[in-house]
């Protein structure tokens, strides 16, 4: 069976919803291309993240404004353990999945082993989560450079994204 | 998700994308895309199956080192375990996206949203 269209799918069922106006989802024709500097058993990944995770008990949150779908960019210590990970996003298909096994959107434990293995050389000190917005040039603008400055700081070589 | 890998790497630094919304990563244009084939919320395995969680992310390390390319899509060789009934389910009247609660509180962030743009704050 193939996979799910869901830029068709989303505007379909929202029309049915009664909303006219459809998404217009990002669309570009250039696409830049980096090649890896250096092996991966000598480079540093970093964990960039819109699954909303949050660490247990503290507030993460750089932006008041951000359960607005503003945007936003937030760190989360690598070093948190997968128990102190939980995440209370919406956007998943709850009839379907859970979100409570992190390592299913945000593989921190699977990284870590990684690093065991050493088929990486290391993580980021920080992991990185993105809000998403509704506006795209937000994200371009200002989310984007930011989490850009943050895997500088901490030496990233490599990004693992995952959108959720 | 894909405007921020964009952004990366323009400015140096190789990304992979691991996602099951394929065509919307594709639609926005990534270097790489490791696609798997499930439900949202699960792109990186499915929950507690932790030898498919590795597998999928040593399938993302091969992209990183092998792909040579823009817009190198890399499919992942599982299917979801409790068949592909949801492919046809999702976003329709059977399986509201949000309701109860959840649309609730989508609500509230939009509402949110246009009182922070009428105050030109977004």
């Amino acid at each position: 069976m193939t996979y799910v269209r869901y830029i068709d799918k989303t505007r379909e069922y929202y029309r049915s919803q009664g909303y006219e106006k459809p998404y217009q989802w990002a669309h570009f024709d250039e696409v830049a291309f980096q090649p890896l500097h250096k092996p991966l058993a000598e480079s540093r990944v970093a964990l960039v993240s819109t699954g909303e995770v949050e660490v247990k008990g503290t507030n993460l949150s750089e932006d008041e404004n951000q359960m607005g779908n503003v945007g936003g960019v937030y760190s989360i210590p690598s070093s948190t353990s997968e128990a102190e990970l939980f995440s209370a996003s919406h956007s998943y298909d709850k009839h379907a999945t859970t979100l409570k096994d992190v390592n299913s959107f945000f593989p921190t434990t699977r990284l870590h082993e990684a690093v065991g293995n050493r088929r990486i050389a290391g993580l980021t000190e920080r992991f990185i989560g993105v809000y998403n917005a509704y506006s795209q040039r937000r994200t371009l603008e200002r989310d984007a450079p930011e989490v850009l400055k943050r895997l500088r700081e901490d030496g990233a070589d490599v990004a693992v994204m995952v959108p959720v | 998700m894909s405007l921020v890998s964009r952004y990366l790497e323009e400015n140096g630094i190789p990304t992979v994308v691991i996602a099951a919304a394929r065509d919307i990563v594709e639609h926005c244009g990534v270097a790489r895309m490791l696609h798997v084939d499930f439900p949202l919320g699960s792109p990186c395995g499915e929950p507690y199956d932790v030898e498919q969680q590795r597998a999928i992310l040593e399938i993302g390390f091969n992209l990183l080192e092998e792909a040579s390319g823009p817009r190198t899509t890399e499919i992942a060789p599982f299917v979801w375990g409790q068949g592909s009934e949801w492919k046809d389910l999702v976003f329709t009247e059977a399986r509201p996206w949000k309701s109860g609660e959840d649309e609730q509180d989508w609500l509230r962030k939009k509402a949110l949203y246009k009182t922070l743009k009428a105050k030109g704050k977004v």
